[in-house]
């Protein structure tokens, strides 16, 4: 049922039209764009503008009311898609189970579709706890940890599925500068290391300058540009331009990688 | 609530094709029957004694003013293997299990827990609907088996102790036993299975389906159990219709 993913190697996101909305009101209207595999992709919008929505489409939660969605050239919805790439999402709010601790929450992917024996997992465990930061937290529960304590527990637990194509929202959102860096990292680093594809929601900018190919901006469910992180800043739209530059001070954010 | 019975019977079938899995679930299966049993023994108890001995107590003098008062046995092991204790427990499992389902299913559907899960391709029907469907199938045709004996001794002590019923244990059981045979306790767990099917059922779809924040996990757990409470006594009819059949 699972796959032996010996090889690693992202899949791309190809976005198409999509549109939804929620009881009549327009949350997204007309997204397309195209996630090549490997790549780290950085979705940037103010808040309400309907980015963890798309992240929900893109990994099947949500079924667009017009538009398509294929990952690795198959669409989201289409039986086998699941079990075929391994694909992870870490949601705004963490979302860990609150009935397991956070070992067995970070090991669940791999005790659940067997792919390890138990020795093996609790090894893996806490290798991806400690880096997160969060070594000796494996046995306590979720409702013990604070926001950003779950957040990269979450984290942890995208990390150790090895996925082929990983949607972060907003990482770094609850996080201090030097986790947020850490964070900032991994993202990279797991690229570097099995090639998987990334797609990140964040406000952060130095997050999303410091580690993205590309960058959206998506601004009442439209996107308003795609580009280098270059592209982005030279961008002459008044709206891009006042959300990149609002509360702007960099003497207050670290320096990304 | 009938409209939720086409998503209640297809989830059903779908937690079903997931059968194979529930060996590997099978420590969740433990630590459902262990939570039920921990939850509702005692009450179990309590509950069953008290109707024995109501249904003792209001059918013993009756029967006594006409010079029946020998068959009290019989009639006290008849209804309470083949229906009380079945229906009873029903309702009060659907109150004590079925809400409690409901909520914790409702809560994590609520705080994105099962939509995580969907993302880590794990199945919420075999992650969480089987193992707790499972055990309530097993638990509550045991636990009426523990009330049916419960009640046939609340009401023989009822029958003994009674001035106005006076019958002796010894006689109360006798006639039981000549009068209650398998079949009709076969009856009645044959019930208790179909019951305990559509309290998961109900409280599973119901939790599943919440959506609104903690209001709205209150809501699931209120029609829950309502809703179990309601089927069950319908389907008990028609139940019993059934296995009329077969007597
Ligand atoms: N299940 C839902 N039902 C109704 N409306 C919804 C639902 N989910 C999201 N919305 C609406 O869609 C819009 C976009 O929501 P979304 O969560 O995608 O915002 P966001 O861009 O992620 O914002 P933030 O940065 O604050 O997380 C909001 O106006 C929200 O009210
Ligand atoms: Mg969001």
């Amino acid at each position: 049922m699972n796959p032996v993913v010996t090889n690693h190697q992202g899949v791309s996101v190809q976005v198409r039209g999509l549109r939804k909305s929620f009881a009549g009101t327009p949350v997204l209207q007309g997204i397309d764009f195209e996630v090549a595999p490997g790549e780290i992709f950085v979705i940037m919008g103010p808040s309400g503008s309907g980015k963890s929505v798309l992240l929900k489409h893109i990994i099947g939660l949500e079924r667009p009311d017009a538009g398509e969605i294929l990952i690795g050239g198959k669409p989201v919805g289409s039986p086998g898609v699941m079990d075929r790439f391994r694909l992870a999402m870490v949601f705004q709010s963490g979302a860990l189970l609150n009935s397991l601790t956070v070992g067995e929450n970070v090991g669940l992917y791999l005790s659940e579709h067997r792919l390890k024996p138990p020795g093996e997992i609790a090894r893996i465990v806490a290798e991806k706890l400690e880096l997160v930061g969060l070594k000796g937290a494996s046995d306590k529960l979720p409702n013990e940890l604070s926001g950003g304590m779950k957040k990269r527990a979450a984290i942890a637990r995208a990390l150790v599925i090895e996925p082929q194509l990983v949607l972060y929202d907003e990482p770094t959102s609850e996080l201090d500068p030097l986790s947020a860096v850490t964070i900032a990292e991994e993202i990279v680093r797991l690229r570097q290391r099995i090639r998987a594809t990334s797609l990140v929601v964040s406000h952060d900018r130095d997050l999303a300058f410091g580690v993205a190919d590309r960058i959206a901006v998506i601004h009442q469910g439209q996107l308003l540009t795609i580009g280098t992180p270059e592209e982005v800043r030279r961008f002459n739209d008044p709206l891009v331009q006042r959300f990149l530059s609002a509360d702007f001070k960099p003497s207050n954010h670290p320096p990304t990688p | 609530m009938f409209q939720h019975i086409g998503e209640m019977v297809l989830m059903l079938c779908r937690t079903l094709c997931a059968w194979p899995q529930v060996w590997r679930q099978r420590q969740k299966v433990l630590d459902q029957l262990f939570d039920i049993g921990n939850a509702s023994l005692f009450m179990v108890c309590i509950l069953s004694l008290f109707i024995g001995g109501v249904l003792s107590l209001q059918s013993g003098p009756v029967l006594a003013d006409r010079g029946l008062a020998g068959v009290l046995g019989a009639i006290v092991g008849t209804s309470m293997c083949k229906e009380l204790a079945p229906v009873m427990m029903a309702v009060l499992i659907a109150g004590r299990i079925g809400s409690a389902m409901a909520a914790e299913i409702g809560s994590m559907q609520v705080y994105q827990e099962i939509d995580a899960l969907r993302t880590m391709n794990i199945n919420p029907l075999s992650y969480l609907v089987l193992p707790r469907l499972v055990a309530i199938a097993v638990a509550l045709p045991l636990l009426t088996i523990f009330s049916i004996l419960i009640g046939w001794f609340g009401g023989a002590v009822v029958a003994a102790t009674n001035p106005r019923v006076g019958v002796p244990f010894q006689s109360f059981f006798r006639v039981l036993s000549e009068n209650v045979d398998a079949g009709d306790v076969a009856n009645g767990l044959f019930k208790s299975l179909c019951f305990a099917i559509v309290i998961g059922v109900v409280s599973c779809q119901q939790g599943l389906a919440t959506i609104g924040g903690p209001r709205g996990v209150g809501r699931s757990v209120t029609k829950a159990v309502v809703n179990s409470i309601v089927l069950i006594l319908i389907l008990d009819y028609f139940l019993t219709r059934l296995l009329l059949y077969f007597q």
